[in-house]
């Protein structure tokens, strides 16, 4: 853990003609960490793992894995796994052969071949389908079968592609919580690629928000949420996302600047003592609290919460106070201003 | 409630039999009632003027097995067919393979590839018969060029099949290429990802993944081809007329020879029987066989 990062990405860029690929990606990553690339669709972070796997070649900078530069190299040799947000599993070969091809392919021998294989089959719990085809399985076997393919040949880093999506809500949860533990306890490197914000905060030891090829914001999920670098960041990270508030509608505040403010920094006041007067724009019911959103002129997805079921009626009117060691500000850029 | 069900399932009858009845109409007319025809016909003799026809069970068969050309025909067509089946199916693999990978001219090289199967094999058979035509034609050219002397392929008994074979080959392959193609591009683009990151190289990518996902087409491939080898015969009656001495006569040409030519319809009959029966045999074990050791998406 010591010493240079074990992943080194230096102003990598990727360009197609006219498209937008990434510009400027300078990334480290420490051996045994968790890192998880999010950002909205279009972003350039599924981009960023393929020039790291070695499916896309860089048209500028560098990338070093465990202290060899690969900028250049085959995906074959960067000694690495990946898990692919279709799985990619081959649909003519069973479970078994899916999972030892690359260790067929780099002639392994057979008898240590089947012996990873029973251990990666027991890690992802697929004992008992190892003659199915994919075809067989149902879609979070399936994606337990790419997982153990990924992990077989006991590679150090290890890049996943949203392999989430095509999962149900609820295995999305266990499987999530699987992943985490098994990056732990096998003490690999993965690159997450996610658009889910949730997945990205609950399992990352480092978030890296992108946005229009280029990167937000490299941090720990706490970094993300509590400070945010510039108004993007802080209107993606967080559900609700932060609301921005033009300084000139709050009193004791000059204009010029943009606050930020969470929901659950904001709270209802009796009628005339908040710092905001706002009509009520919709009420959600999330189960432990209630989610009111707020509309005032100046404000964006200005919102608060309310402890059990408190619905409002739309239109209502509700005067909301903050406390001012809770607000982020942000200059005309929407970068955040130092010192706060 | 009964009823209902009864009524349901009758519907759904009389809808099936509604499906099936143009198919089965068309192909009782034009197939199954001739083979049967042909079969009875084969079993009786000729009808000549001095002796009327009558019923002969198998003679006209063992007239068959007792004939050295049709000996040799037979012969003829499995080497045709040896060659053919194989050789086009590979080529086709090979050039489907290229047109499917991203180079530039794509729509080019895929048109090309194409465009012996949009002519008509007589066409064909006549551009080839003036590349073969010794002396005038372009191989004699090229092969002049070198120094080479004048070639007679199509003339001589023992340059004559393999040059009806090379005309058949490069019929096929541009067709065959196209059931191909459309099947490397079902493959999804993230498999072979997949495999460059396992550390598969091309080869083994091809050999481990392609083909066997491509079996469903190879076998549809191979049965077309076997018939081919049968039926196609068109390119004979301009290039060769079975010649010299029936060096490149195969089958099917027999048969019309037989037929329409000599006017011996009942060996005919006899001949036609015996291929029905072998591409029936062939077709079967293909299907069977093979189909059990494919996997189907």
């Amino acid at each position: 853990m010591t010493g240079a990062p074990f992943v080194i990405l230096k102003d990598v860029a990727k360009r197609w003609n006219g498209q937008l690929g990434v510009e400027e990606i300078s990334l480290d990553i420490e051996e045994g960490t968790f890192v998880a690339l999010l950002g909205p669709s279009g972003c350039g972070k599924s981009t960023s793992l393929r020039l790291l796997a070695g499916l896309e070649i860089p048209d500028e900078g560098q990338i070093l894995i465990d202290g060899r530069d690969v900028t250049t190299s085959a995906a074959s040799d960067r000694n690495l796994s990946m898990v692919f947000q279709s799985y990619a599993l081959f649909p003519h070969l069973s479970v078994a052969e899916n999972v030892v091809f690359g260790l067929k392919v780099r002639r392994v021998p057979r008898a240590e071949r089947a012996e990873k294989m029973a251990r990666a089959l027991e890690i992802t719990g697929l004992q008992g389908y190892e003659s199915r085809k994919p075809g067989e399985l149902s879609g979070g076997q399936r994606q337990r079968v790419a997982l153990a393919r990924a992990i077989v040949a006991g590679q150090r880093l290890c890049l996943m592609d949203e392999p989430l999506s095509n999962l149900d809500a609820k295995l999305r949860n266990s499987v999530r919580k699987d992943i985490k533990k098994l990056q732990r306890d096998l003490g690999i490197t993965v690159v997450y690629v996610t658009h889910d914000q949730t997945e990205a905060m609950s399992m990352a030891d480092k978030v890296v928000l992108m946005k229009d090829g280029r990167i937000q914001q490299v941090g720990t999920p706490d970094d993300l949420y509590n400070r945010p670098v510039n108004t993007f960041v802080a209107e993606f990270v967080g559900a609700p996302p932060m609301a921005l508030i033009d300084s000139s509608t709050v009193d004791g505040f000059e204009p010029g600047f943009t606050l930020g403010v969470r929901a659950e920094h904001v709270s209802i006041v009796p009628d005339g003592k908040g710092r905001l007067s706002c009509t009520v724009s919709e009420a959600e019911f999330l189960g432990s609290e209630t989610l009111i959103g707020l509309n005032h002129a100046g404000t964006t997805g200005l919102s608060v919460l309310q402890p059990g079921l408190s619905l409002m009626p739309e239109g209502a009117h509700v005067d909301v106070t903050f406390d001012d060691h809770n607000l982020h500000k942000f200059n005309q850029e929407g970068e955040r201003l130092a010192g706060t | 409630m009964s009823k209902q069900v009864n009524l349901e399932r009758r519907r759904q009858a009389i809808y099936g039999w509604l499906l099936l009845s143009p198919a089965a109409l068309l192909l009782s007319l034009f197939a199954f009632y001739p083979s049967v025809a042909t079969f009875w016909s084969s079993l009786f003799s000729k009808n000549t003027r001095r002796k009327p026809s009558e019923f002969i069970g198998s003679e006209n068969y063992a007239d068959l097995f007792a004939d050295p050309t049709f000996w040799l025909v037979v012969k003829n067509n499995l080497f045709y067919a040896a060659i053919t089946i194989p050789v086009s199916i590979a080529i086709a693999l090979a050039m489907a393979l290229w047109a499917n990978s991203k180079i530039p001219v794509r729509g080019f090289v895929r048109t090309a590839y194409f465009t012996p199967t949009v002519l008509p094999m007589i066409a064909a058979a006549n551009l080839w018969l003036f590349f073969y035509t010794p002396g005038l034609g372009v191989l004699d050219q090229i092969g002049a060029l070198f120094g080479l002397p004048s070639v007679n392929w199509l003339g001589q008994p023992e340059t004559a099949l393999w040059a009806v074979i090379i005309v058949t080959i490069w019929k096929e392959a541009g067709f065959f290429m196209i059931f191909y193609l459309a099947a490397l591009q079902t493959i999804p683009e993230d498999l072979k990802e997949a495999a460059d990151i396992e550390g598969a190289s091309r080869w083994t990518y091809l050999r481990r993944i392609v083909l066997p996902l491509l079996m469903p087409t190879t076998l549809f491939i191979m049965v077309n081809a076997m018939i081919n080898s049968v039926k196609l015969i068109d390119h004979l009656f301009i290039l060769t007329k079975g010649g010299p001495s029936d060096a490149s006569k195969l089958i099917l040409y027999y048969i019309w020879e037989m037929a329409f030519a000599f006017f011996d319809a009942p060996h005919a009959a006899a001949m036609t029987i015996l291929v029905l029966a072998v591409l029936c045999i062939v077709a079967a074990i293909q299907f069977f066989y093979l189909d059990r050791r494919t996997h189907y998406q």
